[in-house]
């Protein structure tokens, strides 16, 4: 097989561009932008510009960051309309605050989860994009990533990350019981908190062609609030849903889950 | 890199914090993009722009200089517009570097990419 720098790989092939631009789409749907307003956004991961030529042909304006030269380069040959920046966004992101109206990602974000050198701790890096990503949004803003974490401890180290950092949001999934089409995003918000969106399913994409037509829906993964009191009934009831979730056997909620235990002082 | 781009950017080196920004901008290649006019952009973006950092990067690249700052009803003045639109939008730096006014770092801008990358002793923890 003939060796392509991974530039031409990704990019390449047009069953992959039409994937890359169906997950810009939808993430800016989930970025919910104020109608017919031409907006400033982030593009996170921006490769060779494919999501950003989307983003530029909605009207809107936008600035890239990828870490591959080669990308980037290509992403020059292809004439993109954003600036581009070669950056690392573990390192943080560089600008003043309220820079941006918004920002996606698209199949980035969970690098931020391989350690490259020894040096490189996971949850710090992860840390240092969130807490700079939300310093650079406008108060309010939202932040869609579209990404493949490798199993649910990751992609819970990835949101107890965005925690810390002050977002509020979840994570969208749609297509959750096709392996092909499954489809992760991560819908953070920098102001107060709003509603999670639905995932979309097989029955609602009459694009799919599948055997099965269930609606079996899971419910929006959603992160723990910030201020949840540890011990009380709502934190032992989200602990439980999180184990179930991530496929563990958990004993049924009743009437009596996380109740006031008497002293035993 | 645009000078809108430029107005925004901010140094991310270790212990800098606020007074990374303005960067010092020394350009040895620029070029005029011609790029489609949207007034409701640029008006949203004016409140946003740094006006002494703007006129300074102006004044670095040799350019005809911009009202001291945003004149009143500026969203509806489309002369003021265009002028603005050209200035941030327009002027792209390909060759040149950016220098973080706190620590004195320099960041090249090579084919209008500038390189942001830092090394770990210059990473905030």
């Amino acid at each position: 097989m003939l060796f392509l720098p991974l530039a031409k790989r990704t990019h390449g092939g047009s069953r992959m561009i039409d994937i890359q631009t169906k997950m810009t789409e939808r993430a800016l749907e989930l970025l919910c932008l104020p109608e017919n307003q031409p907006c400033y956004l982030l593009d996170i991961g921006c490769g060779s510009g494919l999501s950003g030529d989307y983003i530029s042909d909605e009207g809107h304006y936008w600035v890239g960051i990828d870490i591959s030269t080669a990308m980037l380069d290509a992403a020059l040959d292809r004439d993109t309309e954003g600036d581009l920046l070669l950056g690392d966004m573990g390192q943080g992101i560089p600008f003043r605050p309220g820079s941006f109206d918004g920002c996606i990602s698209i199949s980035a974000v969970q690098w931020l989860c391989n350690a490259n050198k020894k040096s490189d701790i996971p949850a710090k890096r992860l840390y240092r994009f969130f807490s700079s990503l939300y310093a650079v949004l406008v108060r309010g803003a939202r932040a869609v990533l579209q990404l493949y974490p490798e199993n649910s401890e990751q992609l819970e180290l990835i949101t107890t990350q965005a925690t810390r950092a002050g977002f509020t949001g979840g994570v969208v999934v749609d297509f959750p019981n096709s392996a092909k089409a499954k489809k992760f995003y991560l819908c953070l918000f920098s102001g107060p908190s709003t509603f999670l969106p639905k995932g979309l399913t097989e029955s609602q994409d009459a694009h799919q062609a599948t055997e099965s037509t269930f609606t079996n829906e899971r419910a929006p993964h959603k992160m723990a609030r910030r201020g949840l009191m540890k011990k009380s009934r709502e934190w032992v009831l989200e602990k439980k849903a999180r184990r179930r979730r991530q496929g563990k056997e958990v004993r049924p909620d009743t009437q009596y889950t996380g109740r006031k235990r008497k002293p035993r002082f | 890199m645009k000078l809108l781009t430029h107005n925004l950017l901010s140094s991310h080196v270790r212990g800098v914090g606020t007074r990374g920004f303005p960067l010092r901008l020394q350009a040895t290649e620029v070029r005029i993009n011609p790029v489609e006019f949207n007034p409701d952009f640029v008006a949203r973006m004016i409140p946003k722009v740094e006006w002494a950092a703007l006129a300074e990067a102006v004044d670095c690249l040799n350019l005809a200089a911009i009202p001291k700052e945003p004149i009143e009803g500026f969203e509806h003045d489309e002369t003021f517009l265009r002028k603005m639109h050209h200035v941030l939008l327009e002027v792209d730096v390909l060759e040149g570097t950016l220098q973080c006014p706190e620590s004195g770092r320099l960041f090249p801008i090579s084919r209008g990419i500038p390189n942001m990358l830092l090394s770990d002793d210059e990473t905030e923890t």
